[in-house]
């Protein structure tokens, strides 16, 4: 399996990143390489096999329905990089 | 003996014959970071106030008469990709350079709880994702053995910290050998915990159905004061194991007469660098003399474990990384015009090269068309993978191996080819697949360098690795402090 | 000709205490932001664990609607990035949600429609946004986000803007029926979405789907979709083609408009949820669910009309306020005539509520007590007039009817001698009414009721009065 840089760009989108055309062009190279190495699955037959997505077979954790204490406001807002009054900030959003 | 050559038994003994005060243990500690972080850079950052205040407690609880848990007053470092209430937690990342989280991981909530004393937060590649620390955004840690090499990674900086005397235990997160593979290249004990002994919750999740938490120590020892400390139902991770079947109470010297050892012959297969197989097939004799019945199996999709977690972790961390948009905390960049802009200007810039590789390639694995050949197969085959542990240990009760194919190599030699880099790591990846215990130690050194054994059991078996580790270390009595080259004081 | 086919998504609000991951406050109208915890603000290392009471509503909705309840089932992780939308994903259910395959019933213009219900599924709800265009910045509250949420999708069956409106009212009902959410489509408890595609009559085929978002009331969706099938009529009947699109309702232009085409879909990469376990629902859970619904409104009001002889229209009314209904219940157990308890409860005391601004939880006046005062009525021991007068005092006090009555002196007078002398000052008080009935104008009896039933303060027993007066005055005349 082959990356084109054009193919990296389109993944890129997906993750919100931005590439400089060089960059798309060492990402194809690298990922292409190690997207190779991972055909060898392709020769392992699991048709009747089943996936795993955990090691571990724990069900049903809950919690009841409790509410605990949240943080503080103060505590919220000063994570933020930028604020207005009780809110968080960011440039505006066209869709809406 | 120099305070900071001591481990946490012998410090906790001191401490009860008064030798010394846990604030001189901090000090002497603050004081060794100070001599030698300058060459080895295993901090991040160093909390002097609050360890001294933490050690001023352990000193008051004393005076008050009061009993010590064995590791009240023991200097500890932490990884820092766990969250720390009031500190820094950067994951050695442009993107949380700055950030100061509002809340405690349960481990170190635990460790703070039996009374050890938080020196700091040490380097790791770039959220966790490495193998030599070198991916860190800062700077790179250095292997205390030889400062031109690498200390192996992620949790680089914990791994030294605790070999360079700078800390009796550390923390580290191991998702495919990021405790065991460092700490065989710094020649001190790493464990990985059998997954969900250990709580998550606050360890900043890189792939979170195969990070776990675990210590460092020079000691085997020291390390089962730490994981029996670490380990624990928390109702804050829905992954924990609420009853886990670990009876902490049995002896370490418990001996392994009779103990049957497989040697799987896969991870003694082409690759793999001859003096430390060498080196390893010592150190299985050793267990032989012991009493320790060795043969020989076979896992047979060893091979398949590479390619499978770089499906699943990246695809894992691709999902766990999205979070970092520059919106709520964390690192914003500037001059964005509108939302779309802002999320991805920041993602840029904060992330190191590294980071976008894995978030790309988990990306690209989870995308439409391409799941079922990529992340599907992959959870697939990590079903066989872990057939081949269950199948191996009906007939043995641990399996021995190197923990890296290599001993720790040049700072620089492999950050331009990342399939070489993910191969240091191909004696790990596979029990984090199946979610088993796994230690490293040190079982000798090549060309001054020190190599890694690991130890693997069953789920819950940690008792059993650390019996049998103890063993090896009490059998053999491998120096467990460096003599520094590059002119490190040795004060 | 051509006919539509709508297929709805509704998201709402489920009203547990805590959020659905957090033990987050989920009450509303909090100061911003100070309903947040590492959780639901997504930071860094923090994890999920699951309201238990979020995954019953879930099932108690999946049992409403009538779906299989998924024995085995697990969350995924929906991947996509928004600011509002902490983590940069929502934990949701893709293949296994907890119901599918269900139905709702509804009548819609006398005729029982069914439609299908796809799916019911859980997940997290997000922060909120608030656009500031004048200063070209976004605001975001996190107070909502994290709080759980069903999403409701139905099969194509919906076939007109009237029966798409038809089928939230009766999904609202149910809803606020089993207690899971209080559907409040104006405040965002309740939020919808629909497809919609037509296809010329008789064909099999369905047309290309639309999707229309961003719908804030019922009445929204009504307009929406009959602006869309308007529009994508003509459009198919002028020779156009329907594009693949998701538009959003303009409320204040009305109108749908573009927000993307097809080619931008969303890639979520689902994927399961490494943080949650494995969710199993035996038998003897989803029994307790199941023993937890009360009787659902439909079958309700069917009841009411066939077993206790109210009207279809009291039986409505009565249904569609479940507190009131029970109220009812409560009182046409006790033994009160229900046709008459359903008259002074929608009438009477619904009337006292709204003066007071209380919802029937709060009344002092419980069932026993309306019972009674139901008794004074029809016995005759009070007049109607009087019951009227008192209720509002009942309602907030709480005493006894009768008692009250006692105390108050409020009994009806139906002694033919008292009451005569109340007449005879009457008639001799108001010599112009009398005139006026002399000379033939009926309304002047009533009018005299009247002074009578002033002079007695009301309790002389009418029917009497009525007798006596015209005794009286024809006596006069003779
Ligand atoms: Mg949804
Ligand atoms: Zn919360």
């Amino acid at each position: 399996m082959r990356l084109t840089p054009e193919q990296v760009q389109k993944v890129a989108e997906l993750a919100r990143l931005q590439l400089s055309l060089d960059e798309r062009e060492r990402y194809a190279e690298q990922l292409s390489a190690v997207l190779g190495y991972f055909n060898m699955l392709n020769s392992l037959d699991t048709v009747n096999v089943s996936p795993t997505s955990h090691a571990l077979m724990l069900k049903n954790v809950l919690r009841e329905d409790q509410v605990r204490p949240s943080l503080s406001q103060q505590q919220v807002m000063s994570l933020a990089p930028e604020l207005s009054g009780e809110l968080v900030a960011i440039p505006r959003t066209f869709e809406g | 003996m120099k305070i900071y050559e001591l481990n946490a038994s012998e410090i906790h003994k001191g401490l009860r014959h008064k030798d010394f005060s846990a604030r001189e243990v901090a000090q002497a500690h603050l004081y060794r970071i100070e001599q030698t972080d300058k060459d080895l850079k295993a901090f991040v950052t160093v909390t002097t106030e609050q360890a001294l205040r933490a050690a001023d407690a352990v000193d008051a609880k004393m005076s008050r008469g009061e009993e010590l848990h064995p590791l009240s007053g023991i200097p500890v470092a932490v990884k820092d990709n766990m969250c720390t209430t009031g500190v820094k937690t950067t994951c050695s990342s442009k993107m949380l350079e700055s950030f100061v989280p509002p809340y405690t991981a349960t481990v170190v909530n635990k460790l703070e709880q039996a009374g050890a004393v938080v020196l700091g937060k040490t380097n790791l590649d770039e959220f966790a994702m490495g193998s030599s620390t070198e991916n860190s955004a800062f700077f790179t840690t250095r292997n205390p053995y030889d400062l031109e090499r690498v200390p192996g990674g992620s949790s680089g900086g914990s791994a030294v910290a605790v070999a360079a005397g700078q800390a009796v235990i550390a923390l580290g997160s191991d998702t495919g050998g990021s405790i065991r593979q460092p700490a065989a290249f710094c020649g001190i004990v790493g464990v990985k915990p059998t997954y969900s002994l250990v709580s998550r919750y606050g360890l900043v999740a890189f792939a979170s159905s195969l990070d776990q938490v675990g210590p460092f120590a020079r000691t085997v020892s020291d390390a089962a004061w730490a994981l029996e400390a670490l380990a624990g139902h928390d109702p804050l991770d829905s992954t924990s194991v609420p009853n886990a079947p670990v009876d902490w109470s049995q002896p370490l010297d418990k001996g392994i007469r009779g103990l049957k050892v497989g040697v799987p012959r896969e991870y003694f297969a082409d690759g793999m660098e001859p003096a430390v197989v060498k080196s390893v097939r010592e150190a299985i004799k050793v267990f032989e003399c012991l009493g320790a019945e060795i043969s020989e199996i076979s896992l047979p999709h060893t091979s398949y474990a590479l390619p499978t977690y770089y499906i699943i972790a990246p695809a894992e961390a691709s999902s766990n990384l999205a979070r970092f948009d520059g919106v709520r905390y964390g690192f914003r960049a500037e001059g964005a015009t509108n939302q779309e802009e802002l999320i991805s200007l920041s993602r840029s810039q904060g992330f190191g090269p590294e980071v976008k590789r894995r978030i790309m390639l988990g990306t690209y694995a989870l995308s439409n068309g391409y799941y079922d050949a990529y992340y599907g197969k992959a959870q697939k085959v990590r079903s066989l993978i872990k057939q081949d542990f269950d199948n191996a240990f009906s007939q043995v009760d641990i399996i021995l191996s190197p923990t890296s194919p290599t001993t720790a190599f040049k700072v620089g030699a492999r950050v331009n080819d990342p399939l070489s880099m993910y191969m240091a790591d191909l004696c790990t990846f596979a029990v984090n697949l199946a979610g088993i215990p796994a230690l490293s130690l040190n079982c000798g050194f090549v060309e001054g360098l020190p190599v890694g054994l690991q130890l693997m059991g069953k789920a819950f078996s940690e008792m059993m690795l650390l019996q049998a580790a103890f063993a090896y270390e009490q059998t053999v009595k491998l120096p467990q402090l460096p003599v520094f080259k590059g002119g490190l004081p040795n004060v | 000709m051509y006919e539509t086919a709508i297929g709805m998504e509704v998201h709402l609000e489920l009203c547990t205490r805590s959020k659905v991951f957090c033990g987050c406050s989920t009450n509303y109208g909090g100061a911003p932001n100070s309903q947040a915890c590492p959780v639901c603000l997504g930071l860094p290392g923090s994890l999920p664990v699951l309201n238990k009471r979020a995954v019953e509503f879930a099932i108690k909705a999946s049992l409403a609607l009538n779906c299989e309840v998924a024995p085995e089932t697990k969350f995924d992780r929906k991947n996509y990035f928004y600011p509002d939308l902490v983590k940069g994903y929502q934990i949701s259910q893709y293949d296994k949600p907890i119901g599918r395959n269900g139905y709702i019933e509804f009548e819609v213009e006398g005729v029982t429609r069914r439609v299908g219900i796809r799916r019911v599924h859980l997940e997290e709800d997000t922060g909120k946004s608030f656009h500031d265009v004048a200063a070209e910045r976004t605001y975001l509250d996190f107070n909502r986000s994290g709080v759980p949420l069903i999403e409701i999708v139905t099969e194509p069956d919906i076939r007109s803007s009237a029966e798409a409106k038809s089928y939230l009212e009766a999904l609202r009902e149910i809803m606020e029926y089993i207690e899971v959410s209080d559907c409040r489509i104006e405040e965002g408890s309740m939020r919808c979405e629909a497809n919609i595609s037509i296809r010329p009559t008789g064909s099999s085929d369905y047309g290309i789907l639309n999707e229309i978002k961003n719908i804030g009331s019922l009445r929204g969706v009504q307009r929406a979709l009959e602006y869309e099938i308007k529009r994508q009529t003509e459009l198919v009947s002028s020779g156009g083609i329907v594009l693949r699109q998701t538009r959003r309702w303009n409320e204040s232009e009305l109108k749908t408009e573009v927000m993307r085409t097809k080619e931008e879909a969303h890639d979520y990469r689902y994927f399961p949820e490494p943080d949650l376990v494995q969710l199993v629902i035996d038998n003897s859970w989803l029994n307790k669910c199941r023993s937890e619904i009360p009787e659902l409104p439909r079958a309700r009001r069917e009841r009411y009309v066939r077993e206790l002889g109210i009207t279809p229209y009291d039986a409505e009314e009565l249904v569609a306020d479940r507190a009131l209904a029970q109220y009812f219940e409560g009182v046409a157990r006790l033994g009160t005539e229900p046709k008459l308890a359903a008259n002074w409860l929608l009438s009477d005391l619904r009337r006292e509520l709204n003066q007071a601004s209380l919802a029937i939880e709060q009344v002092k006046l419980r069932e026993a007590g309306f019972s009674e005062l139901m008794v004074l009525v029809s016995s005759g021991a009070i007049g109607s007039k009087t019951a009227k007068d008192i209720l509002g005092e009942l309602v907030h006090s709480g005493v006894s009817p009768a008692a009250y009555v006692k105390e108050k002196g409020l009994a009806q007078l139906s002694d033919t001698s008292e009451i005569e002398k109340f007449v005879e000052q009457a008639i001799a008080d108001s010599p112009k009414i009398v005139a006026d009935y002399r000379v033939g104008k009926e309304r002047a009896l009533t009018a005299l009721v009247g002074v009578v039933m002033k002079l007695s303060r009301g309790k002389a027993k009418p029917e009497l009065v009525n007798d006596l007066l015209t005794q009286k005055l024809n006596k006069g005349r003779l």
